[in-house]
């Protein structure tokens, strides 16, 4: 079973861990480029649109918005702490904390979900349904903060799909901790999904500012 | 070659700063620095996110390969943006 866990095709343990966590980053690579994409446009219609965007920011709740932030940042902390008692071998605490992890992912999409009906509730859902008037035509039109809308729920259902998707992978490893299947020598699924949480917390260090902070 | 292992009072430190420096990016937010607020807001984001790529992400102790990787996901971000708004700030600048 010691041998069991390196692949035939690598000489040694520590090359096979490398090249997972290398394998990790480049596909993080291309996360960064989808990701990219959407900023991008981001980018390019507040560039354009400057008070639509800050008036349709203006409706979001910065305090629900920052209390987010928080569970999020904690929760990339609780996966460190999870990959750490991985690397030492430890798999009651490497349980513990992927528990914490997901709760605290859950306790995340928990409250986006509550921003998302409030939002809609509003009717600051784009499509037929959307009812936000602009005060002054002149300044800026209504469609224009509509189009505000269109990214900021298309940005943070695609950032809440790869927190369902990390929760997910999260449930995986849970399962195979309870197994015994990791240990000092072989972590490398915590460490690269670790990897993959992180970069999910990154896309929301960005996302959080450019939406909920526009002046 | 030892594999890194990150102590936990590292990570705890990490983790503080990220939280001080999101207080300061929502305290930054109600001070309406105008036109500096969106430069500010960005050099905060861009500081967190290099914390977590260094030290969560474990960059920081990775190989050279690590950091090529993840260096150039940010070169090619750059590109992007850089020759789109090329074009986007230039337009008007020569008459038709």
């Amino acid at each position: 079973m010691a041998n069991g866990i390196l692949a035939h095709h690598f000489a040694d343990i520590e090359q096979q861990r490398e090249t997972a966590s290398l394998g990790m980053w480049v596909f993080l690579a291309t996360e960064v480029m989808f990701f990219g994409g959407l900023f991008l446009t981001y980018t390019v219609y507040r560039w354009t649109y400057p008070e639509a965007f800050a008036a349709g920011s203006s409706h979001l709740s910065v305090w629900l918005g920052g209390i987010n932030t928080a569970v999020l940042l904690t929760s990339s902390f609780s996966m460190a702490l999870a990959v750490h008692a991985a690397q030492e071998g430890r798999p009651r605490a490497l349980m513990l904390w992927l528990v914490a992890t997901m709760i605290l992912g859950a306790a995340f999409l928990g409250i986006k979900a509550y921003e998302w009906m409030h939002e809609a509730h509003l009717g600051l859902l784009p499509g037929t349904g959307f009812a936000f008037t602009t005060p002054d035509p002149a300044r800026f039109t209504s469609r224009e903060v509509e189009l505000f809308f269109v990214l900021y729920f298309t940005m943070t259902g695609f950032h809440a799909l790869h927190m369902i998707i990390g929760l997910t992978i999260m449930a995986v490893l849970l399962l195979q901790a309870y197994r015994r299947r990791y240990s000092q020598v072989y972590n490398s699924p915590v460490e690269v999904s670790g990897l993959y949480w992180h970069f999910v917390d990154i896309v929301w260090i960005f996302l959080f500012p450019l939406l909920y902070l526009v002046s | 070659m030892a594999h890194t292992v990150i102590s936990i009072r590292t990570y705890a430190i990490v983790y503080l700063l990220l939280m001080l420096l999101m207080a300061a990016t929502i305290g930054a937010h109600y001070l309406h620095l105008g036109r500096m607020a969106l430069a500010a807001a960005m050099a905060i984001a861009i500081i967190k996110a290099v914390l977590v790529v260094l030290y969560f992400m474990h960059v920081r102790y990775s190989s050279h390969l690590t950091w090529v990787v993840s260096v150039g996901a940010f070169c090619w971000l750059m590109i992007l943006f850089g020759l789109t708004f090329n074009d986007y700030i230039a337009r008007g600048w020569v008459g038709e």
